[in-house]
């Protein structure tokens, strides 16, 4: 009986600090994740795979590093045209995502630029505030 | 004089149907169909057997149909006669669920690739913007076959209403991302347009789960061949 209610006492200590830990720690260092799979992984994949030669892969994606300068504009306002990713050409429109801030975007890029075998230096909030400052003519009105 | 040609015409059809589901309950047996359900509403209709009154029940069946697909060919029931098929609705400027929908409908023409007996048949709910021309784009960029997976557009109208049929929410939403609202829905119908099963086309256990409930839709290839002789 004794045991048991130590044990009960232990497990909800631990689940207390586990829930606080996460409100300190994770949910911050995770939302560049929990980002991606809300907006990206739809198309891009959970893996960053993308889809054969529809959807341009951002693993091992050299666009990314071509193309660091544009991609905070290319998650605020989309994308349309033929691209070529890893020399295949795709040409599928991206959509933007017009309401998430300098933060978020700073954030998910960075998770792209650290995951998927992917290696690339990571994005300061002000080189993406930087970044979104020369596309705000796009913005929707 | 109208309605007295109806009032025969509807019986007549009843049985029709009655014998065909018949006919194709008995023939399923026969090539051990499994334990998939028939989905959809069904109807018990009456006949007469040697002076006794016996219940058949007619299941819900996909109408007849006609569409075109990405090599400009006509898709029609005759198409899919005598195969198994899965079907889904999409739009390919989907910027939601249709590239998830489209990597795990890559798994099951993969699982299949060499089996005749299965088809995949996609419809665009968008069928103003996705040509034949946009279809064969992006079906050529998934690199699949015209013969296995048909990508198919047509009217408005007659898209939306077999969506329904195969009891699937397709409509246009201005509010929605894309313009366009439907689900994510994985139908897997047998040889006699009868739905056996729906998945959701998003979640790749339940697309397992479908890899895994097609054979029992096929012919056993033993019976087939004693069939032949």
């Amino acid at each position: 009986m004794l045991i048991k209610t130590k044990f009960l006492l232990y497990s909800a200590g631990a689940a207390a600090l586990l829930t606080l830990t996460q409100c300190f720690y994770t949910d911050k260092q995770n939302e560049g994740e929990q980002l991606y799979t809300q907006y990206c992984a739809n198309c891009h994949m959970d893996d960053g795979s993308g889809l054969r030669n529809l959807i341009p892969p951002l693993a091992g994606a050299d666009y990314l590093e071509n193309h660091r300068d544009d991609l905070a504009c290319i998650i605020r306002h989309g994308q349309t045209g033929n691209i070529v990713v890893n020399g295949k050409n795709y040409n599928q429109g991206m959509p933007g995502f017009e309401h998430l801030n300098a933060g978020q975007i700073t954030n998910i890029l960075n998770y792209v630029q650290t995951n998927f075998g992917n290696n690339n230096p990571r994005f300061s909030i002000q080189e993406v505030e930087k970044q979104l400052f020369k596309c705000r003519h796009l913005l929707e009105q | 004089m109208k309605r007295n040609k109806r009032g025969t015409f509807l019986p007549a059809l009843l049985l029709g149907l009655a014998a065909l589901s018949w006919q194709a309950c008995s023939q399923e047996q026969s090539t051990g169909t499994g334990t998939l359900p028939y989905l959809g509403e069904r109807q018990l209709v009456q006949r007469e057997v040697d002076g006794q009154q016996v219940t058949d029940t007619v299941y819900h069946r996909i109408p007849d149909f006609a569409f075109i697909d990405q090599d400009s060919q006509v898709v029609t029931s005759l198409t899919v006669q005598d195969k198994v098929y899965v079907t889904d609705f999409f739009f390919t400027t989907c910027p939601t669920i249709c590239p998830k929908m489209k990597s795990q409908m890559i798994r099951i023409y993969e699982a299949f690739a060499d089996d005749p007996r299965v088809m995949l048949l996609s419809h665009t709910i968008d069928p103003k913007h996705d040509t034949v021309a946009v279809l064969r784009d992006y079906a050529d960029r998934l690199q699949v076959d015209s013969n296995k997976w048909r990508f198919v557009t047509g009217e408005k109208d007659s898209i939306y209403s077999i969506a329904m049929q195969y009891m699937v929410s397709a409509m246009e939403d201005e509010e929605e991302p894309g313009g366009f609202v439907h689900s994510g829905a994985f139908v897997l119908v047998d040889q006699n347009r009868h739905v056996r099963g729906i998945y959701d086309g998003t979640d790749p256990a339940q697309v397992d789960r479908l890899i895994r409930d097609i054979p029992a839709l096929l012919p056993k290839k033993k019976k087939k061949d004693a069939d032949k002789n």
